[in-house]
């Protein structure tokens, strides 16, 4: 039996109470907005790039806890890197999501590793791992992401 | 099946229904979920199949099955004749005036395409109106759309209230010249609304139009009555009803499903073809087109011979018990929003709690064995209504027990408590 439970831990619920980086940039050299239109929860995601690294990031929109709570940790694991580290450490968030990362090996998951019980939720995945769809799409100037692309 | 009277406890003596023998009726019910007994309030989405029903499926597929209305041989003959006898046990059941004005469907949204296709790109012109409400799931918005951006034709709605019911007054003035069909929903899918549509059919046909009405909600928990409504389209769904999925029904009257062009060609829903000529079946062969899901429609007369013999009356009684007593431990819980206040309602609570998203809400119920909706409802247009991107939706059907309605309220007192 699978603890749901056990997903809303208290960081996901203390990032879903106090998001961090939660707003909107003034001038942001990227953006895109998210959207899963089977649930109509929607976010936004905007950076500043200094050169290849991450200066400022934010995201605001309407979601559930998890996704809130994902774009929260996602911000304040990206900020500071560069593009290819954190396209690096999306493609470990996205493979950990669908149950396909294997956590005992080296990874740069970290405290995102509370994320890993949405695997045992397939209705719920989309909620994880759409700011990190969003901000693969700020990265690629695309605009807008969706979790039904 | 009979209804199952005897052995009844004394609450249930008073009303002539007994929910613990209703029960034991369904396997599924009996099941548990994440370690919990399954409280199953998710009606509206789909309702859950008795033993009979199952029974009858399977006496079908292993003594009667083959196809339908083509061969003479005995199993081909049990099988037309089956086929054919649902389709009189569906007229009964909905009290239509003859047999040939039951179209089986795959369900109510192909019911209601079928009088898109059939009706609407037959005598829907550029210009000419179709009157839907804010109500209406998707499945009685989009075809109507996809008719307007073909033909030119123009889509009025009817509002509702804060309470979610329409607003009568203004039905009346939508209607002109150019008016061709009305669409709405017997029963709301996202609120439980039960909109006043004999009177509305009423008015409609002092206009001359007809009305199409989306009953997929309303016939698993009243009794319908075509004749009495009058209305000239009725759609619906087995799967709702305790049927099979993959089976629905679309009643019309005679004298416009006559007139109405095919949806679908194909086999069966001819008389002779040739490479000059091509002359369509009779109703209601005409629209059904190829092999239809001939089990799914025997599985659906059994259902609804099922439901009858229990009571359409006794089922909405009880279901209005079952709301009354939800609505008022739910209405007394802080921070929960009721969206959905009709005065005259179906056993549906659709509710918001303040900084809580519902699917935070329906994956902490799961964990305690419990199944609600959460989401649109496939009901946009509502949800944007009451300004709230999603709701929570328990729906509830008659087996549904008071104490489940509990296990509910307990079960979002405990979300509360994490997320506060």
């Amino acid at each position: 039996m699978a603890d749901y439970k056990a997903l809303y831990q208290e960081v996901i619920l203390d990032h879903n109470k106090k998001p961090r980086n939660y707003g909107t940039l003034e001038h942001p050299s990227h953006h895109a907005e998210g959207h899963n239109p089977l649930c109509g929860d929607h976010l936004s995601v905007a950076l500043q790039l200094q050169g290849e690294t991450i200066d400022q990031i934010a995201f605001h929109g309407e979601s559930c806890a998890i996704c809130k709570a994902s774009a929260s940790m996602m911000t304040a694991a990206v900020k500071g890197k560069t593009r290819a580290d954190a396209q690096a450490l999306t493609q470990e968030f996205l493979a950990m999501a669908t149950g396909k990362l294997d956590l005992n090996q080296p990874n740069q998951i970290g405290r995102l590793a509370v994320f890993a019980g949405v695997r045992d939720l397939p209705t719920r995945v989309k909620c994880a791992i759409l700011p990190w769809h969003t901000l693969q799409a700020a990265f690629n100037s695309q605009g807008t992401a969706s979790t039904e692309a | 099946m009979n209804a199952r009277l005897p052995d009844m406890t004394p609450a249930a003596r008073a009303t002539g229904f007994d929910v613990e023998r209703v029960r034991a009726d369904f396997p599924i019910l009996q099941i548990e979920v994440e370690g919990r007994p399954l409280v199953y309030l998710d009606n509206a989405a789909s309702s859950q199949m008795p033993q009979p029903v199952m029974d009858r499926l399977v006496r079908y597929q292993s003594t009667e099955h083959a196809n339908i209305h083509r061969a003479v041989y005995t199993l081909s003959e049990r099988a037309t004749t089956a086929y054919e006898e649902a389709r009189r046990q569906l007229q009964r059941f909905i009290n239509a005036p003859d047999e040939r004005e039951v179209i089986f469907t795959s369900g109510t949204t192909e019911a209601i395409n079928l009088v898109m296709h059939g009706y609407g790109r037959k005598f829907i012109k550029a210009g000419d109106e179709i009157i839907l409400t804010t109500l209406e799931h998707h499945s009685n918005i989009v075809p109507w759309q996809m008719l307007a951006e073909e033909t030119g034709a123009i889509i009025r709605v009817l509002p509702i209230n804060d309470a979610g019911e329409l607003c009568l007054d203004e039905f009346e003035p939508l209607f002109n010249a150019r008016t061709k069909l009305v669409g709405v929903s017997h029963v709301s899918n996202a609120l439980g609304s039960i909109n006043p549509i004999k009177q509305m059919i009423a008015l409609a046909h002092r206009h001359g139009v007809p009305v199409l009405v989306d009953g997929a909600q309303a016939v698993p928990h009243l009794a319908v009555d075509v004749q009495d409504l009058d209305c000239d389209f009725y759609a619906f769904s087995g799967h709702k009803l305790c049927g099979p999925t993959g089976i629905g029904v679309l009643y019309g009257k005679a004298e416009l499903l006559e007139k109405m062009q095919p949806f679908k060609g194909g086999g069966d829903m001819i008389l002779s073809v040739s490479f000059e000529k091509t002359v369509y079946n009779t109703i209601p062969h005409k629209f059904e087109a190829g092999t239809p899901p001939i089990a799914a429609a025997i599985g659906l007369g059994a259902a609804v011979d099922y439901l009858s013999a229990i009571g359409m009356d006794s089922i909405a009684q009880h279901e209005h018990a079952l709301l009354q007593y939800a609505t008022g431990q739910l209405g007394a819980l802080p921070g929960l929003r009721l969206i959905g206040t009709a005065s005259n309602k179906a056993a549906v609570l659709s509710f918001t709690l303040d900084g809580i998203h519902p699917h935070d809400i329906g994956t902490l119920l799961n964990q305690d064995g419990i199944a609600v909706r959460t989401g649109h409802h496939c009901a946009q247009p509502v949800m944007t209504r009451f300004k709230v991107p999603a709701t929570t939706r328990a729906s509830f059907a008659f087996y549904n027990r008071m104490a489940e309605v509990d296990a509910l309220v307990a079960g979002i007192r405990s979300v509360q408590k994490m997320f506060a």
